[in-house]
């Protein structure tokens, strides 16, 4: 029995006359990575700050991690971890100094920061870099780092906003290597992306067009459902003729 | 144009303090010619572009864009040249039809000479033309630059990453646009980070910290490719690539969606790889020769680099 850690039933969000999420209703299971995929203005952005408790819907029900967007958005906000593309790291504090920020944040203790730093940096291997301002950093560098942070206090969920835009081909593979391997331990990764081949890369992908989820399902699936050879197809058929 | 060339670019290096974000760039564009200027975030695209249109100065080197010289000759580049930047910089709280007119004007033309050029793609917004830029969708707000763009007729088009952040079915949508552009005579020059978008153009330049890892057609840079390249299937992707990178026999292994591509040292036998993987518990795994894509020449070029 695959257990569910992400509960929509009817999740609605309107800006005055305007539906930005129209009705949706999914589950995402825990391990797994859940791939979120749709148009631009297709409701991704709204769906996803509903589900980190940034935003309240208008209706639905929405449970994540355990907890209610309604009530309990401060308890989901300590159990998930966020990284988007365009702002994740501070550019002018050290790489040590945006590690233990992010620790302190989420409450983590010195002691604890101090030994899960030491093991992070040495992860990645920026020994010789720590002391550097992540503004010098490499982008793809960057990247990696923040997806470490943003997994740094061990939430249940993580969610990524088109973690790879820009990235060179060699480091986007390397960063969907840590995804696969944060995911075989048992965290659970909802993505957005605009690369249809890391799609395939997702256990299963929804793929919204306007405000609504036109299909849920593994990438194989979609492939055969809908007669394509890859997922940029299954893409295309679903935003071009629904 | 002299020697049927819209743009040379002759050993041009652009250095920030110690940071060199260009080294030694040479290569021509032809009249007409579709151009992709292709890398990853930082590799150098922007400062090139900025370079080529007069905005910036390079360290050392020189170009030649549409027959003048980009740093004595700047203000006729500037007349002849379209240039769409990767930030959208039109004025927000401007309308669709006062941007426009505002770039007519600037130029010395108007909406209306020109009309024809742009008919195919400010039609589309042209509903919305009394609407703020501001307040325009992603879409629009880049058919409104592309417009802009283009008011004054010029020789040669540069796009800075116009499809960068842009969903798969409008980045198509915009290159059928930029096609059709094409047709009309204009050289365009256009940077993307997407690999795919290679394909769409006549020749493209691969870029990577700053150097030029080949220039050639699509076609010729697939062609470069010296192994042959195989594509493995398999249920569980995390733990063939794992397989396989402990494999003496691979050379290089990386994933692509669903499948992995490979190359393996000389002298390997396939079906001790395919024995491999049913030991290893990959029991439906499919194994075939492919054709490499850009993408697998671009890391390829990078590897060889490093």
């Amino acid at each position: 029995m695959k257990e569910t850690i992400i509960t929509v039933r009817n999740l609605s969000k309107k800006f005055g006359d305007f539906i930005a999420n129209d009705d949706l209703s999914f589950d995402v299971y825990k391990g797994e990575i859940f791939g979120f995929l749709g148009a631009n203005g297709a409701g991704k952005t709204t769906a996803m700050r509903v589900l980190c408790g940034l935003s309240k819907p208008t209706s639905g029900d929405i449970n994540i991690a355990g907890f209610d967007v309604y009530s309990q958005t401060e308890l989901i906000k300590t159990n998930i971890g966020y990284m988007s593309q365009k702002f994740s790291l501070y550019e002018d504090l050290t790489i040590d100094e945006n590690i233990s920020f992010y620790g302190g944040i989420y409450k983590l203790s010195n002691k604890e920061i101090k030994e899960k730093k030491e093991l992070l940096i040495n992860k990645l291997q920026l020994n010789a870099v720590r002391k550097k301002l992540v503004r010098e950093l490499p982008l793809g560098w960057r990247q990696k780092l923040a997806f470490s942070v943003a997994i740094f206090h061990e939430p249940k969920i993580v969610f990524l906003d088109e973690p790879t835009g820009g990235v060179d081909p060699i480091t986007r593979r390397q960063f969907w290597d840590m995804i696969y391997e944060e995911s075989d331990k048992g965290l659970t990764v909802f993505v957005t992306t605009h690369y249809m081949d890391e799609a395939e890369y997702c256990n299963r992908v929804s793929i919204m067009v306007d405000g609504k989820i036109a299909a849920l399902d593994t990438p194989v699936n979609l492939m055969q459902t809908y007669n394509a050879k890859n997922m940029d197809e299954v893409f295309l058929k679903i935003v071009r003729f629904s | 144009m002299q020697s049927g060339k819209s743009i040379i670019i002759e050993n041009i290096s652009k250095h920030y303090g110690s940071v060199k974000a260009l080294e030694n760039i040479n290569f021509s564009v032809d009249n007409g010619e579709m151009f992709g200027l292709i890398g990853p975030d930082g590799a150098g695209k922007t400062s090139l572009i900025r370079i080529l249109t007069s905005l910036l100065l390079p360290t050392s080197g020189n170009a030649i864009v549409n027959g003048y010289d980009i740093v004595k000759d700047y203000k006729k580049i500037r007349k002849t040249i379209g240039y769409m930047p990767g930030k959208f910089s039109l004025y927000y709280d401007l309308t669709v039809e006062e941007n426009l007119n505002f770039f007519a004007t600037v130029f010395g033309t108007t909406i209306k000479e020109n009309y024809d050029l742009i008919k195919d793609i400010y039609s589309q917004i042209e509903p919305f033309k009394d609407r703020q830029a501001g307040k325009l969708s992603g879409g629009m707000k880049q058919k409104l630059a592309l417009s802009c763009a283009m008011i004054h007729k010029p020789d040669v088009l540069f796009l800075d990453e116009p499809t960068t952040g842009v969903d798969a079915v409008s980045r198509k949508e915009f290159w059928l646009m930029l096609k059709k552009i094409k047709n009309k005579g204009i050289t365009i020059f256009v940077s993307t980070p997407y690999m795919d978008e290679a394909e769409l153009c006549d020749r493209v330049a691969l870029i990577q910290d700053g150097t030029i890892l080949t220039v050639d057609t699509p076609v010729n840079v697939v062609k470069s490719f010296d192994n042959p390249l195989y594509s493995i299937y398999s249920d569980n992707i995390y733990y063939l690539l794992k397989d396989l990178r402990a494999l003496s026999a691979t050379k290089s292994v990386f994933a692509f969606g669903q499948s992995v591509h490979i190359t393996f040292n000389n002298g390997t036998n396939i079906e001790d790889v395919n024995k491999y993987l049913k030991d290893t518990g990959h029991s439906n795994s499919n194994t075939k020769i492919i054709t490499p894509c850009i993408e697998d020449c671009f890391m390829q070029l990078m590897s060889v680099k490093s």
